[in-house]
């Protein structure tokens, strides 16, 4: 049986916009997660505020979270990678953070620069500051099914990081297929081991549609029981492992599957094309949603 | 998820990691025995094999802007018998005022080569196509009905039961000649002009050709509207009517729902998908947007599932680059696209 309902967590603006080719401006990204807002998603991934000498599409993060209408009832989660992020995160007015784990150790190395365990140790300061402040905090774990650098990962090991991170107090776990290459069987194993660690109630799973396997490693995941995915509107954000490819799965096509199996998102899909079809045209690229295209012809 | 440089373009583990995934090397031949796709020997509950029914030849280019000339058809079939699939629907027997496209449909089939183990059915819309095929040495035919009244006065001019006429007079010559025949049925989840589609009436419709003699019913989602809910009440009210030995289903990815329904349809028993090389043949009631699913991603998932298939999929993806540079375009397949671009093809 599926859940009934469903939270789509809405990651364009963020993963999104951070691997597109085209860097858009501020005021774009600002109407962007404006629109977002008005199409009943509950939870929109902002920014990310990292240094601009990695990330330099994320580089007006504190711009983005100070221009956007916090509408109430939605969170504008953002990406704060250490106790520096976090506290000019807060700063700038964010009321909830994410962290970002992997289970895979060279992916941790090359992406930065340090070891999981050393990772884990850098998120801690920022959990302890969280509960301070009393701000939620989210954990990503990346390379869930397979990572660029050591290949196959053993779901043992995304247990134990999913384990360690909702331990140190993220109420929400975000598994994360980083270069889409999972398959139905691979997301029901991975699943099976960490739902031995973590309440399935707190779970959600971030897939990517570099392999078109998305949508069905999602079916997969709802269900065994998960009720949170993330998603890009238009599919924003290609795969930087393999050039062309697409990377994360449309939010239009995730909100209509869960549509045709009844399952309430509160999300207007009409509204959400708009938004999709807004920020292509900004972009000035077509939209990566296949809904879109049959729809609006984009 | 941060950036990361293009130096891990070459990194190895990726490529084995990509080569596991893409089984690259020869798969295990299908079982000699005609399987039993009904029951689930594996712990996971799904087929143990599934049948890969090609439709690119033809459904594919028949929806593809870009007419491509007889020797290109030739090619691209004589290729895809060399990936390991056992069915490859060639071509139409259909009038060419209609389908320009497959107006060469006779040359094609007596210039192919035709590899031992290998079907290729082609489309028979009525008696006349039906001798044509017979005559320029088909052995394998297909039947297009539709669960829509609306689809069926627009796309061939007369009513289901009208058609059902047609089709009984083909599938009583085939099987005169020994010849099999598969059934297709249309809007099986929607139609592009009277919307919803009672699965109720999908049922009906292919209980008529199976009566009549057709082995196997492809279930066609021709607009790709359907979902994993209407997939399943659909397949559940026509199992009630065929054995699901004797099911596929053709899902079109106009919406990007193929992998879930297909997904779906495995999950239930079914054993035979229909798929088109690099995504071929664009969606007619939707311009612009996609059709049918790609056979690379549909072997890509199968592949993970640990299901058999008996295809190569590296070999089809070089098909399915062939084909793509022969027309021009970029290929509809993910898989392709992924894995073209990371070096490890």
């Amino acid at each position: 049986a599926f859940p009934k309902r469903v939270k789509v967590v809405e990651v364009g603006p963020r993963d999104g916009l951070q691997n597109e080719k085209n860097v858009v401006p501020t005021p774009v990204k600002i109407n962007l997660i404006n629109m977002l807002s008005e199409t009943g998603l509950q939870v929109i991934e902002a920014t990310s505020f990292v240094s601009p000498k990695w990330v330099p599409q994320m580089a007006d993060h504190t711009e983005v979270m100070q221009g956007i209408s916090k509408l109430p009832g939605i969170s504008y989660p953002v990406l704060t990678p250490n106790l520096k992020g976090f506290q000019a995160a807060v700063a700038a007015g964010a009321q909830e953070v994410s962290i970002f784990g992997a289970a895979s150790e060279l992916f941790t190395k090359k992406n930065i620069n340090c070891s999981i365990e050393e990772s884990l140790e850098r998120f801690d300061e920022v959990m302890t500051a969280a509960r301070a402040a009393n701000i939620p905090v989210r954990g990503y774990v990346s390379c869930v099914l397979g990572c660029p650098y050591e290949g196959k990962i053993s779901p043992a090991k995304v247990a134990e990081v999913s384990k360690k991170m909702y331990s140190m107090g993220c109420y929400e776990i975000s598994l994360g297929d980083t270069i889409g290459i999972g398959t139905p069987g691979s997301m029901k194993e991975m699943l099976t081991a960490v739902m031995k660690e973590v309440p399935v109630g707190a779970l959600a799973v971030h897939c990517h549609d570099t392999y078109g396997q998305a949508l069905a490693n999602i079916l997969v995941a709802l269900q065994m029981g998960v009720s949170v995915v993330d998603a890009s509107v238009a599919g924003l954000g290609g795969c930087p492992y393999a050039q062309g490819a697409s990377g994360n799965v449309a939010t239009e096509d995730l909100v209509y599957m869960l549509n045709g199996l009844g399952i309430q998102t509160g999300v207007d899909l009409q509204k959400l094309m708009d938004t999709g079809t807004f920020i292509c045209n900004a972009l000035n690229r077509r939209t990566n949603s296949k809904v879109s295209q049959a729809c609006c012809r984009l | 998820m941060g950036t990361v440089p293009s130096a891990l373009k070459h990194c190895l583990s990726y490529q084995h990691l990509l080569k596991e995934q893409l089984w690259i090397g020869e798969p295990a031949a299908p079982p000699p025995v005609v399987p039993h796709p009904g029951q689930d020997s594996q712990a996971s509950g799904l087929p143990e094999y599934i049948k890969i029914v090609e439709v690119g030849p033809r459904d594919g280019l028949q929806n593809e802007k870009v007419i491509v000339p007889t020797d290109t058809k030739i090619e691209l079939i004589n290729r895809l018998s060399k990936t390991g699939l056992s069915a490859i629907e060639a071509t139409s027997f259909v009038s060419s005022k209609w389908v320009p496209q497959m107006a060469d449909h006779r040359e094609v089939m007596m210039g192919i080569e035709r590899h031992p183990g290998v079907q290729y059915p082609v489309l028979t819309p009525n008696l006349q196509g039906f001798h044509s095929a017979i005559a320029a040495g088909a052995t394998e035919v297909s039947v297009f009905g539709a669960a829509s009244e609306m689809f069926s006065k627009m796309n061939i001019n007369c009513s289901i039961e009208e058609s059902i006429e047609r089709f009984e007079e083909v599938a009583k010559s085939a099987r005169n000649m020994n010849i099999p025949v598969r059934g297709y049925v249309s809007c099986a989840l929607g139609c592009p002009y009277e919307g919803n589609v009672i699965p109720a009436k999908v049922a009906e419709v292919s209980k008529r050709l199976y009566s009549m003699g057709c082995y196997e019913i492809s279930l066609g989602d021709t607009i790709g509207v359907g979902t994993p809910g209407s997939m399943k009440r659909m397949l559940e009210a026509v199992m009630k009517e065929i054995p699901l030995s004797s099911l596929a289903v053709h899902c079109h990815d106009t919406y990007g729902q193929a992998l879930a329904n297909i997904l779906t349809a495995i999950q239930m028993g079914v054993a035979v998908v229909d798929s088109s090389v690099a995504g071929l043949g664009g969606c007619p009631y939707a311009k612009g947007a996609t059709g049918n699913v790609a056979t690379e991603d549909v072997i890509y998932m199968l592949n993970g599932l640990g299901i058999n298939t008996g295809v190569n999929l590296y070999k089809v993806m070089e098909v399915g680059n062939f084909i793509c540079s022969a027309l021009n375009k970029t290929t509809n397949s993910k898989v392709a696209l992924a894995s073209f671009n990371t070096g490890a093809i």
